[in-house]
């Protein structure tokens, strides 16, 4: 039972549109033997009885004149014809019984001699002579003994509404039986040639109805472990419950990549906010004892012994210090900070800010503002941040590259938008790519995106890349702050 | 189905048609008025159901007496004698039987000649599968077939049998029946309805050459004496002149080829004047029966 139900559509389907044929042509034809034969039967005593009650009604005359010849050529008269139309449903022979259930005239008269009594000839008549019906009754009684291979019909022969003989049509059955099983050898071979047409039909359409399922089936069981592209998959299109299945799942699958996708974001924002938060910690414990160190150099060598090397060594300290220092300041973004807000002289001062660089590598830099009043956001900030994308896509171009800025308020938010046509991020290193001391350069400490991702935290906005073939893009979205001058 | 509903056999077909003709072609002629028809009445005492020699034999003798002739043919011998007793008919071919019993307002025509005689036997048959039967006391409780009530070899003959033995055949047999014809007698006994038969010799052998398949199911167990041949009678109204013209013509069958060609079908000689002692046998079996049955 389990191995049918594991078994693939592709056969299931098949198998149950074959097994529900088949039942039908078996239902359909053995209701069609059955009728066929019963009305085969039906049809026999019928024409039988027909015949028989012409003959009786022919026998009364002499057997009221007591003719025993006339009444034997009557019932003989069948018997004589030639056998052209011999239908082999004929009867074996008819007798005529008297009123006191004694042969009165036979077609077979050796077999059946006069004025005996059947039941000492055929034993069967005794039941036969049971069956028959009153005096009075008209009735044809049609009667099959047991374990006997003929059919008898009972014929009263009635005077006056009175039963005067009976006629016995005695009919062997085996032709009726020959003819029945010719009706089911026939009806056998024709739901056959019906089942020969209808089962590969069957298959055919089977296999058909179960392949968009088994298309889909193979599909599912490539979700795990990787979700396949949307282009992998290859459903067939089409209104029906498949059809929709099919889209449910595309949609499905598209959901799930989203998921994952943003799965993907939460995991490298926590680590950039942990990072974060570790950096500042160190920066700060670092910051003290650096100013610390820094003040006693300067103390020494203002008041401390002025001999060269003493003072050499100093200044290579002090710069040490400094270095360290700028290097943990860079970690330590603090977008406290206030200043005034970002407006459109901001933006024309990025762009003389980094005109020596775009025209050192002849870079097409276009902008795009719709910036006209002041935005209640933090200029410093903003401009930190436009610099040091403009920057990184200018020094990522080539030569004649193309760089373009565009900067659109909606009033609640202002979006920063940097694309470039440079060099192609890996999408390995999108992932680290906003982490401290992630370079795409040879130069730099890797900490320009790393700023930029902790202002734009600090500021509440988000950023995002997305880096293709032939294009970069940084957009940044920084919320208004309309209520932090109060 | 062997019992063909309206299938009205072929032959029997052929005989209502031969009748139609037979019954249409005297009322052409009886549109002449001075020529009435004779009536003839025939009897089984010959093969009577062979419709083409009937219209050949009427044919034959409306050429011969010049005059239109009808043919009437009745179920049993009486019908026929009923007939002539009322001067419906003005000749007959009967039994000796009944001729004896109506002497008296008949008048014998001619005797046909059965093997140059004009005699013939009765013969008691069996079906051919009873071999025991060796006489008629064999037949004892059995059912025995009748041609006719008023038939000498078909039924007076062995009612003579039975009397003489001080019995009748309706305590002697089992069933008996009346087939009301030779032929039919030979047909109940080979079918084995009754066990035993009695039939006019003359009749079994000429079927014993015509249908040697219907007579080779039966068996002569006794043949009688011999009897006169049936005879061809006219009644006291039939004209002298119309009388003797018949005697001629019947007798002038054996002297012609169509004559001689008809005799040949019947399996007869031809005919002769005969007299009435040719039945004296019968009389006294018929005086006997009847005394016995008293």
């Amino acid at each position: 039972m389990r191995r049918i139900k594991n078994l693939s559509l592709r056969y299931k389907i098949p198998l149950r549109v074959i097994a529900l044929v088949i039942v039908t042509a078996f239902v359909l034809t053995s209701t069609l033997v059955y009728r066929g034969v019963e009305d085969l039967r039906h049809n026999l005593i019928d024409n039988a009885d027909k015949m028989g009650r012409i003959i009786a009604n022919t026998l009364v005359e002499p057997i009221l004149h007591d003719d025993v010849w006339r009444s034997f050529e009557i019932i003989n008269t069948p018997f004589l014809a030639p056998d052209i139309h011999a239908t082999s449903l004929d009867a074996e022979y008819i007798l005529i019984l008297n009123v006191s259930n004694t042969i009165y005239a036979s077609t077979q008269p050796e077999r059946f001699p006069l004025l005996k009594d059947p039941a000492n000839i055929d034993p069967r008549y005794t039941e036969l002579l049971k069956a028959l019906p009153a005096f009075q009754s008209s009735r044809t009684v049609v009667v099959e003994p047991r374990k006997s291979d003929d059919l008898f019909l009972l014929i009263p022969i009635q005077s006056e509404d009175l039963r005067i003989g009976t006629l016995v049509m005695s009919y062997p059955k085996p032709p009726l039986v020959a003819r029945a099983h010719g009706l089911i050898r026939d009806a056998v071979l024709t739901t056959l040639l019906v089942l020969a047409v209808l089962l590969p039909l069957s298959v055919y359409w089977g296999r058909k109805m179960a392949a968009p399922l088994l298309k889909l089936s193979t599909v599912m069981s490539k979700v795990a472990p990787n979700l396949p592209d949307s282009d992998e998959i290859t459903l067939e299109e089409s209104n029906d419950e498949i059809g929709q299945l099919g889209n449910a799942f595309k949609e499905m699958l598209n959901e799930l990549k989203e998921k994952e996708q943003l799965q993907q974001q939460v995991i490298a924002s926590d680590r950039l906010a942990a990072i974060g938060r570790l950096a500042a910690g160190i920066a700060h414990e670092i910051n003290n004892p650096l100013g610390g160190m820094l003040n006693a150099i300067s103390t020494f060598k203002r008041h401390g012994v002025q001999d060269t090397f003493t003072l050499k060594t100093m200044s290579i300290l002090e710069r040490g210090i400094i270095q360290i220092k700028e290097t943990v300041a860079a970690l330590l973004v603090e977008a406290k900070a206030r200043s005034r807000p970002f407006d459109r002289n901001d933006i024309e001062d990025i762009c003389t800010l980094i005109q020596a660089d775009v025209q050192a590598k002849r870079i097409n830099f276009t902008l795009e503002s719709d910036i006209v009043n002041a935005q209640s956001l933090p200029s410093t900030l903003a401009r930190q941040v436009i610099i040091n994308l403009l920057l990184n896509a200018i020094h990522a171009t080539q030569q004649h590259g193309h760089v373009s800025l565009h900067i659109h308020s909606d009033g609640d938010n202002l979006s920063i938008d940097v694309c470039n046509n440079g060099s192609y991020i890996p999408p390995e290193k999108v992932a680290y790519l906003f982490e401290p001391f992630t370079s795409l350069k040879e130069t730099g400490n890797g900490l320009g995106l790393w700023v930029i991702y902790q202002i734009v935290q600090q500021l509440g906005g988000l950023i995002t890349v997305q880096s293709e073939e032939d294009e970069t893009r940084f957009t940044v979205q920084l919320p208004l702050q309309e209520n932090q001058q109060s | 189905m062997k019992p063909q509903l309206f299938a009205v056999p072929i032959g029997l077909l052929r005989v209502l048609l031969a009748l139609a003709l037979a019954f249409a072609l005297p009322l052409q002629a009886a549109e002449q008025p001075d020529l009435a028809p004779i009536r003839i009445g025939l009897t089984p005492v010959f093969l009577d159901y062979q419709a083409t020699f009937i219209i050949e034999w009427r044919n034959y003798l409306q050429r011969r007496l010049g005059q239109p002739v009808t043919f009437v043919q009745r179920g049993s011998y009486r019908a026929i004698i009923n007939l002539l007793q009322n001067e419906q008919l003005d000749f007959a071919w009967l039994c000796g039987y009944p001729y004896i019993q109506n002497r008296k307002s008949l008048r014998l025509v001619a005797v046909p000649l059965y093997q140059e005689e004009p005699f013939y036997q009765s013969y008691l048959i069996v079906p051919n599968s009873d071999k025991q039967t060796q006489s008629l006391a064999d037949l004892r409780w059995k059912n025995f077939a009748f041609s006719d009530p008023d038939s000498n070899s078909g039924h007076l003959y062995i009612q003579y049998l039975l009397a003489m033995q001080d019995e009748k055949s309706s305590s002697f047999f089992g069933k008996t029946f009346f087939t009301w014809s030779h032929r039919k007698v030979i047909e109940a006994v080979a079918a084995g309805l009754a066990q035993g038969g009695a039939v006019d010799g003359y009749i079994w052998d000429t079927l014993a050459l015509s249908h040697p398949e219907l007579t080779s199911r039966t068996r002569i167990v006794n043949k009688s004496q011999k009897f006169g041949q049936p005879p061809f009678v006219a009644t006291r109204a039939t004209p002298k002149q119309q009388i003797t013209t018949m005697q001629q013509v019947l007798l002038g069958m054996a002297h012609d080829k169509e004559g001689e060609r008809l005799l040949g079908i019947l399996n007869l000689n031809g005919f002769i004047p005969g007299n009435d002692h040719l039945y004296d046998e019968i009389e006294t079996m018929s005086r006997f029966v009847e005394k016995q049955n008293k």
